[in-house]
């Protein structure tokens, strides 16, 4: 069946599968090093530099917002550094991202360095779009102790390492320290866990204020949610991967948690995207579990008094939800042996530049940079990394992102009050079973 | 002699220019056609035979393997216990709710709109520019514009509406509201240009026949029943086929306004393809979706050319 289909496709039905089969055959042969019998220049992985001649790197990444900036400063710093490399960036949504990628690489247009999100790894290495950078990380003697544990292990699929840690960006607690102030609470003492928070909560109600908006979108409520499943003590999938869990024990606690602060009157219902964060910034609500990014937005709002901690330990254990941003480097169609070492001078270089990108709103994930005095001088972003032992990622499981986006409906219909948090769990993870037995097959794992 | 020489030439000229005409051959008429029907081949058959054939395969371009599966990806859309029949469903019974709620008011709104523009009054070209503006913005600043607006809590509707009393309505996270704010938001952005052709299509109406019709003493309703309205069936054709067509495909609006939300409730048809092709790389299966969908929109637009067909008395 499939060398029938193989014949096919070459035999020119369409130019897509042309490409795709093409850009299969040539990565089989090609490996991370580049044309076989070649000196193996890629073989310091950008530790020793580059001298050949002068190559062009495009650099894919998705940071349109406020982020965006502090990337390109140091993409131009290392231009104006790197005679003989010059790195265009480009910058497109992460969802027309995730679509296009896998395309251009395909069709041979794909840029010689990209980042992306430690969830999409996984997915694109079995699917043929990333090359394994394993060399990268030797050479740059980048090591497990580097890094935190979880935060390193993100970057591997099938025992061979896909991405370079950039940065990891975890949810925090921000509140509001006025409205604090007004229901008697102390600002500078944020609730650190159930009872504190419900205390707070209920404070906040004595004044008539809802204090804790629940939002019924995956930003930031199923993130929330999230974290809070692992706080309980419960999973998102079992072992394997092969079957949800979200339903079980910890899962329900978790979504009825979340989903009573509306029940209980601690947040309107029905409340739109982005509303609780608002919220919080014009006074109306006072604590909102947001990602670290929110550090910038809040100190562009003038006359807000805010600060934000490590999430509250609702459930017992500690856990926050985090992503992670990784290089990688997309295969090649034609192997140039100067663009991959060149590549990987620039992921080295601006992984050790990650303070500069810390000061986007990201907790760099390099150990040595998150320790330096010049990083504890970002009081915020600081405060947040403090969690990075406590974070958790999606398994590295091709597909995974199609099964969790069942999780975000049972969230939605929950905290709509639609349905009860066991029952829309449960049927989620039924959905989400037959994606991922369908995933399994598809990617034959 | 050059005189007659150059007579001669022309002559010549002129029997050789006959002959060509007369002699135009039989693929005359596909060579001017051939500049369309190459991109046509190109373009839209040759596209569809291709996601025809993909919708046979567990199709992922980008990986080697591409199983040949027959007609399973069909079968599981109607086997209830497969990962793609109940969010394709859902999503078809999501785009008919909203295309039944929506069709009649695209055609039915702009029909009275342009029969208002039609008439002489100043500043009707003014109007006319108001009423079709909104179709020139796009899908996204639409979506963006009325996502503030619709805002539960700090949404400019429920602040209007709380002046009268009303509490806070969930535009884009309640049900029937999601569908409602759906319908008024399209209404608002696409009706301009149905109103347009709708003008060009009274325009085309002569004048002799209302002038007749006041002849024969008709009153303003009887004239707009009795000339109006039979004038204006090609038209009216076009634009229920079209609208159905389009309010079929939405996809932009639920995105950005309700997120497919609340639930799954307003996660259209193209959405669930779009996010099963591009997202899940499951492009086999979301073929045999867009084909089943296209089966589906065939049959309605038959049945509407049935209905509403000009009838041969």
């Amino acid at each position: 069946m499939n060398t029938i289909n193989r014949r096919l496709v070459l035999g020119g039905i369409g130019a897509l599968g042309i490409g795709a089969s093409a850009a299969v055959l040539s990565g089989c042969g090609e490996g991370s090093a580049g044309k076989p019998g070649a000196a193996p220049a890629t073989g310091d992985g950008g530790a020793k530099g580059y001298d050949g001649p002068n190559v062009e790197l495009d650099f894919w990444n998705g940071f349109t917002g406020g982020d965006g900036p502090y990337m390109r400063k140091i993409v131009d710093q290392f231009n104006s550094e790197h005679s003989n490399i010059k790195v265009k960036m480009t910058v497109m949504q992460w969802a027309d991202y995730y679509t296009k990628l896998p395309t251009a690489v395909s069709s041979g247009r794909g840029p010689a360095v990209a980042i992306m999100h430690v969830d999409s790894l996984a997915t694109n290495a079995a699917r043929n779009v990333i090359e394994p950078l394993d060399d990268v990380a030797k050479a740059l003697e980048l090591k497990q102790e580097d890094f935190s544990d979880v935060v390193w292990k993100a970057g591997e699929y099938n025992g061979k390492r896909y991405g370079i840690p950039l940065d990891v960006h975890p949810l925090g607690f921000f509140y509001n320290k006025a409205v604090m102030t007004k229901a008697g609470l102390d600002p500078a003492k944020p609730p650190t866990n159930a009872d504190e928070y419900a205390a707070a909560l209920d404070a906040f109600k004595s004044k008539g204020i809802q204090g804790h908006w629940a939002t019924p979108f995956p930003f930031t409520g199923v993130l929330s949610v999230q974290a809070l499943l692992w706080q309980f003590g419960g999973e998102l999938f079992n072992s394997d991967s092969s079957k949800a869990t979200w339903h079980e024990e910890g899962g329900v606690k978790a979504l009825s948690w979340f989903s009573d602060l509306v029940k209980n009157g601690h947040s309107p219902k029905n409340v739109a995207q982005d509303a609780d964060n608002i919220a919080v910034m014009n006074g109306k609500n006072a604590f909102v579990w947001n990602g670290i990014w929110n550090i910038n937005t809040f100190k562009e709002k003038k006359g807000l008094e805010w600060g934000v901690a490590p999430l509250p330990n609702i459930g017992g254990t500690k856990a926050a939800w985090a992503g992670s941003h990784q290089f990688v480097l997309p295969k090649l169609k034609t192997p140039d042996q100067n663009k991959s070492s060149a590549a990987r001078v620039f992921v080295n270089y601006v992984s050790q530049k990650s303070l500069e990108w810390a000061k986007g709103g990201q907790v760099p994930a390099r150990k040595q940079v998150r320790e330096s005095a010049e990083f504890k001088a970002l009081p915020e972003q600081a405060a947040l990394a403090t969690q990075i032992d406590d974070l958790h990622f999606p398994p590295p499981v091709p597909g995974i992102g199609d099964a969790l986006a069942e999780l975000n409906k049972a969230v939605n219909e929950s905290v709509l009050l639609k349905a009860e948090p066991g029952k829309a769990l449960a049927d989620a993870a039924a959905r989400a079973d037959k994606i991922l037995e369908a995933n399994r097959k598809k990617y034959g794992a | 002699m050059t005189v007659q020489a150059s007579a001669g030439a022309v002559r010549r000229r002129r029997t050789r220019t006959s002959t060509a005409v007369r002699g135009y051959g039989r693929a005359t008429p596909y060579l001017f056609l051939a500049p369309y029907l190459v991109l046509f081949l190109l373009f839209v058959i040759g596209p569809a035979i291709f996601g025809f054939w993909m919708s046979l395969h567990d199709w992922d371009f980008q990986l080697p393997g591409k199983p040949f599966v027959g007609l399973q990806n069909y079968k599981d859309l109607f086997d209830p216990l497969s990962a793609t029949a109940e969010p394709f469903w859902h999503s078809m019974r999501a785009t008919g709710i909203f295309t039944v709620a929506s069709v009649p008011f695209l055609v039915g709104l702009p029909l009275g709109l342009a029969v208002l523009l039609n008439r002489k009054f100043p500043g009707r070209t003014f109007f006319r520019a108001v009423y079709f503006a909104p179709f020139v913005l796009g899908v996204a600043v639409i979506g963006l514009m009325f996502r503030y607006i619709l805002d539960t809590s700090f949404g400019i509707l429920n602040a209007f509406l709380g002046l009268f009393g009303i509490s806070e309505i969930g535009w884009t996270t309640e049900q029937p509201w999601a569908f409602v704010a759906l319908v008024a938001v399209t209404v608002w952005w696409t009706a301009g240009f149905n109103s347009i052709i709708y003008l060009a299509g009274l325009q085309d109406i002569p004048p002799e026949q209302y002038e007749a019709a006041e002849l024969d003493g008709a009153n303003g309703w009887q004239k707009f029943r009795n000339v109006t309205l039979p004038g204006l069936r090609p038209v009216t054709v076009f634009i229920v086929i079209i609208t159905l067509l389009a309010s079929a495909n939405m996809f932009g609006q639920s995105v950005l306004i309700t997120q497919g939300g609340p639930g799954d409730t307003t996660t259209t048809a193209l959405m669930v393809i779009t996010d099963t092709g591009f997202s899940q790389f499951r492009m086999g299966q979301a073929t045999a979706m867009s084909y089943l969908l296209a089966l589906c929109l065939a049959v309605v637009a038959l049945v509407v050319f049935a209905v509403v067909r000009e009838r041969k008395s």
